[in-house]
């Protein structure tokens, strides 16, 4: 629950800090030694690639005018295909954005480079070194470089009249069909759901991994599922809850919570969030293990750039992501086309936050293949 | 036009073989004579046109050459790989193989954890493995198998190192010599290759390479000495593979770098095992290995990995972990195999997987079923409309070509996106039956995120392989063969069902052959519109491969799917005939 902590007391700041001012860029610790000047970078693609774009990639592009970025829109398949370069001894990508989930896969695998965070990262503009400002709950893998905190969070209509005026603002309300009739979306694997089964089920949110190893635990996860498996649409692709909320398809379903944003801010859909709830994870950069050194020279100044304190504020201005860093959270401010608050719509707004869940990704690292197996004939049934 | 085939032996002219045999007839008729004959050149006439014809065979493998290497290398090579690790296990010995060893006396049916050979065993292997940081790597493999071996090979990983902590505090501080890293050199290496126990030295380097995957080596006119090897064993091996990593991955001289944790654990056994250990050496040597033997704590005699693994995690006691361990120690294992077809290799030996988590099955049969399903819509669906286009007039027939195929030239995704918009239930087609008062609002079909949304969106994009040859064929069967059984007396029925139906079979053998084999291995459709009920095996298959990371499962599913494919093309063979197949007239 540190993480929830964090997460809160970082974005209580943004609400007092008042102007700040943009801070400058420091120089790297491997500028001046020899850079390749290609690099190919790896991210999801949409409204996510694109806040990068504009926060740092262009930025640090005009600052070097003669380094060239190629995207490869690949994250999904980061781990698969990460392997498959390395079996194949033909590494082509330069720097990957992945989950924290994966990042951890990719260090045990030997895949991701082991990177000293205060090697990688700049220090706060107030000194604080890069490890205490990410915090040693945003760090959980000696590969992983983090950028954002996001959650899974759920949308729904605001136009389903037999809802007759209810509004859901408890996690139970998604598996209650008789007041809020309607088809779901869950995502298609047993992350989240099964925890937010335990908790409607009355499980603390500290004691869910404790009763989710147990067989017991698992048939009450799935108990509580069974009452919403015929009226669910189960999803693979991120973009899939925000076009069933927009057709009518479903009236309730959970997604990460920048795609809700989009769909509720920037195109005006009839859609709402509830964020109670809400599990948090992290997203971040690794540096696949194996680079030659001009390149990882060019990849470690562009990351000094990139995560310092002000280029991950500004990617705030761009989608309703919370930056990793502590000293990020004032610098928070509107967004960039739209001109709206971007706090009030940030996973970490104390608002959204009071009752966040964290997922542990070192209990899914050992529970993913055997929940996933069990997750996937139940839906086969 | 006769009807005498015209073989090779009618052809006239110049060719390599007629020469050849009017090369024999002209010897025959010459009678004999004192040598073969010769052609120009001077050489054997028979020689010559043997080489000339040796020539036009090469050239005519060197035009297929291109063809044949790039099917090879690009398609058979890899297939053959990615199969082969559906039984590929070496993993698990190359990373503890004094572990395995070490079981090979322990059966899981004991009832209780292996004894402290099997822990001792496994810390010098975890230890390499965690400097290696191979140890993760294999806990993730174990973990497929049982649940929890991640986190504990991981957590092992870390905690390896602070095993033995207090006799390794006692070293240190018993003698400043300790502290020198090459001081350690001086005590376990030697510059003379007489009094050098190279034995040692191969061995810890076949073992170091297997976990590094780089040929190692010690520093140039270094090897591990003998005389430490016999008084201090444990100690020797562990050095000796510390200063083969050290120097080659680490790229550092042993003599400048600190000992790892594992050594000095092993000189305190060493010591606390043979009391006249220090006598071997001499001078200072001798009096830092002494006042590092006074300084042993007690009971270092007795010291347990056991003790150390399970003050680490409790699992270490765990038979579940031990048993999987030794039930996928081998090279192989048929343990993917199984998986495959819901069946699991324990620690007991081999069972069936509990009813809750069987899936595999149950999807290849309806990754068959539907496949098939889809197969016969497409007949019923191509069937008219193949007739249709063989028997227009060819400029109607043309434009109705172009509407065949022009989604056959869609991009598949936008296919398959357009049949979500239009099934959905707030979709086209259910807007279209509500307004139509065939169906309620609140009734609207489900048809989508379900087998049926497979079934219609696949028949639609498959369908074009069943029309094409459908077509090919029917445009061969003569219309009189129709006019002369109808003047006969048949019927339309009979008609078409006794003379026409059989001709267009071949048609028919061709398309389903293509629809169906296209359809077993389909992906992007199923995944898009097929819910959670109309995925099929191939689905999984990916899933296994990009987010599971199960590849040897992945590689079992995809074996066992080729065989299944296999099958059904010969019992096809069989019943219809591979012959009767047609593309085309």
């Amino acid at each position: 629950m540190k993480l929830t902590k964090f997460l809160m007391a970082s974005s209580a700041l943004t609400l007092t800090a008042g102007l700040a001012v943009a801070q400058e860029a420091t120089e790297s610790p491997v500028a001046g030694e020899e850079m390749a000047n290609e690099i190919t970078i790896v991210s999801w693609g949409g409204a996510y690639q694109e806040s990068q774009l504009k926060a740092y990639v262009e930025p640090y592009l005009a600052m070097n005018p003669d380094v060239s970025v190629t995207w490869d829109e690949s994250s999904g398949e980061a781990v698969a295909g990460l392997r498959a370069q390395n079996e194949a001894n033909n590494l082509t990508w330069d720097l990957v954005d992945v989950t924290a989930a994966d990042a951890m896969r990719l260090c045990d695998e030997g895949l991701a480079m082991e990177i000293d965070i205060d090697e990688i990262a700049a220090p706060a503009p107030d000194g604080t070194s890069a490890a205490d400002d990410f915090t040693e709950e945003m760090l959980v893998s000696d590969c992983f470089i983090p950028q954002i905190a996001y959650s899974y969070t759920f949308g729904y209509r605001n136009d389903v009249a037999e809802w007759n005026g209810n509004t859901p603002d408890d996690i139970c309300d998604v598996f209650d069909l008789e007041t809020f009739p309607g088809q779901r979306a869950l995502e298609q694997r047993p992350h989240n759901n099964m925890e937010w089964a335990l908790i409607c089920d009355g499980v603390a949110m500290e004691d869910v991994y404790d009763v989710l190893e147990t067989e017991e635990g698992q048939e009450r996860a799935f108990a509580v599922l069974d009452r919403i498996k015929d009226q669910t649409v189960w999803w693979t692709a991120g973009a899939d809850t925000p076009q069933l909320l927009a057709d009518g398809e479903v009236v309730f379903g959970s997604t990460y919570n920048g795609r809700l944003f989009s769909a509720i801010v920037e195109q005006d859909q009839p859609i709402e969030m509830m964020w109670d709830t809400q599990s948090y994870d992290l997203d971040g950069w690794i540096i696949p293990a194996g680079l030659d050194e001009p390149t990882l020279n060019r990849v470690k100044d562009f990351l000094w750039f990139a995560t310092d304190t002000q280029r991950l504020a500004d990617q705030a201005k761009y989608i309703s992501y919370g930056p990793a860093r502590q000293s990020s959270a004032p610098l928070v401010g509107q967004h960039a086309e739209l001109g709206v608050d971007m706090a009030p719509h940030m996973p970490t707004n104390p608002d959204n936050a009071n009752n966040a869940f964290v997922q542990n990704y070192e209990w899914w690292a050992d529970y993913r293949d055997d929940l996933d197996a069990k997750f996937q004939a139940w839906l086969a049934q | 036009m006769t009807d005498t085939p015209l073989g090779p032996d009618q052809i006239s002219g110049a060719t390599p073989d007629n020469a050849l045999r009017n090369a024999d007839r002209a010897a025959a008729k010459d009678g004999p004579h004192d040598g073969p004959m010769l052609a120009a050149d001077g050489t054997p006439l028979r020689r010559s046109l043997n080489r000339a014809l040796r020539r036009q065979k090469l050239r005519a493998l060197a035009l297929v050459a291109p063809l044949l290497l790039f099917i090879l290398i690009t398609f058979v090579a890899p297939i053959a790989d990615m199969l082969f690790r559906s039984v590929e296990n070496q993993i698990v010995g190359e990373t503890l193989p004094r572990t395995v060893a070490a079981l090979d006396d322990w059966t899981f049916a004991d009832g209780e954890p292996p004894d402290e050979a099997a822990y001792d065993a496994l810390y010098s292997d975890m230890f390499l493995a965690a400097e290696a940081k191979t140890h993760t790597r294999l806990g993730g493999r174990l973990n497929y198998e049982t649940t929890g071996i991640s986190s504990l090979f991981r957590q092992a990983g870390r905690g390896v190192a602070d095993i033995g902590e207090a006799q390794i505090e006692a070293i240190e501080d018993s003698s400043e010599a300790w502290d020198d890293s090459a001081f350690w050199a001086g005590l376990m290496l030697t510059g003379d290759e007489a009094a050098a126990d190279t034995d040692l030295l191969a061995d810890a380097r076949a073992r170091a390479r297997i976990i590094s995957g780089e040929p190692l080596a010690m520093p140039d006119e270094t090897w591990p000495s003998a005389a430490a090897a016999a008084a201090l064993p444990r100690t020797a091996v562990a050095y000796t593979e510390f200063a083969l990593y050290t120097w080659s991955v680490d790229e550092d001289p042993p003599a400048e770098e600190d000992p790892w944790e594992a050594v000095w654990l092993s000189l305190a056994l060493d010591l606390a095992a043979n009391p006249d250990a220090p006598s071997a050496f001499s001078g200072a040597q001798a009096e830092a290995l002494s006042a590092a033997q006074a300084a042993l704590p007690p009971g270092t005699a007795d010291f347990s990995f056991r003790d150390a693994f399970l003050e680490m995690d409790e699992d270490w006691g765990s038979l579940d972990v031990w048993g999987t361990i030794k039930a996928f120690g081998g090279p192989y294992t048929s343990g993917y195999f199984l998986s495959a077809a819901d069946y699991s290799l324990n620690p007991e030996g081999v069972s069936a997987m509990p009813e809750d988590e069987q899936i595999y099955r149950t999807l290849f049969v309806r990754t068959l079923v539907m496949s098939l399903t889809i197969t016969l819509s497409c007949i019923l669906l191509g069937y008219p409309v193949a007739w249709l286009l063989a028997n227009l007039p060819l400029r109607t027939a043309n434009v109705l070509m172009i509407l065949v195929l022009l989604p056959f030239w869609t991009s598949l995704l936008v296919r398959t996106s357009a049949w979500k918009v239009l099934l959905q239930q707030q979709g086209v087609i259910n807007d279209i039956l509500v307004w139509l008062g065939i169906v309620s609002d609140g009734g609207r079909l489900i048809l989508i995120n379900n087998a049926t949304g497979t079934i219609i969106a696949m028949t639609h994009i498959l369908l074009p392989f069943m029309i094409l040859p459908l077509y090919s064929v029917m445009k061969t069967i003569p219309p009189s063969y129709l006019r002369a059984a109808k003047s006969l007396g048949a019927t339309d029925w009979t008609a078409f069902w006794r003379v026409y139906f059989p001709q267009s079979v071949p048609g028919i053998g061709a398309g389903s052959i293509l629809v169906f084999i296209l359809a077993i291995g389909y992906y992007i459709t199923p995944e898009i519109v097929g819910g959670t009920k109309g995925v099929f095996i191939s689905n999984r298959i990916a899933y296994h491969i990009s987010t599971s990371l199960n590849w040897g499962l992945a590689a079992a599913l995809g074996s066992i799917l080729l065989v299944l494919v296999l099958a059904l093309y010969w019992l096809y063979d069989r019943i219809v005939g591979i012959d009767n197949v047609k593309l085309g007239g």
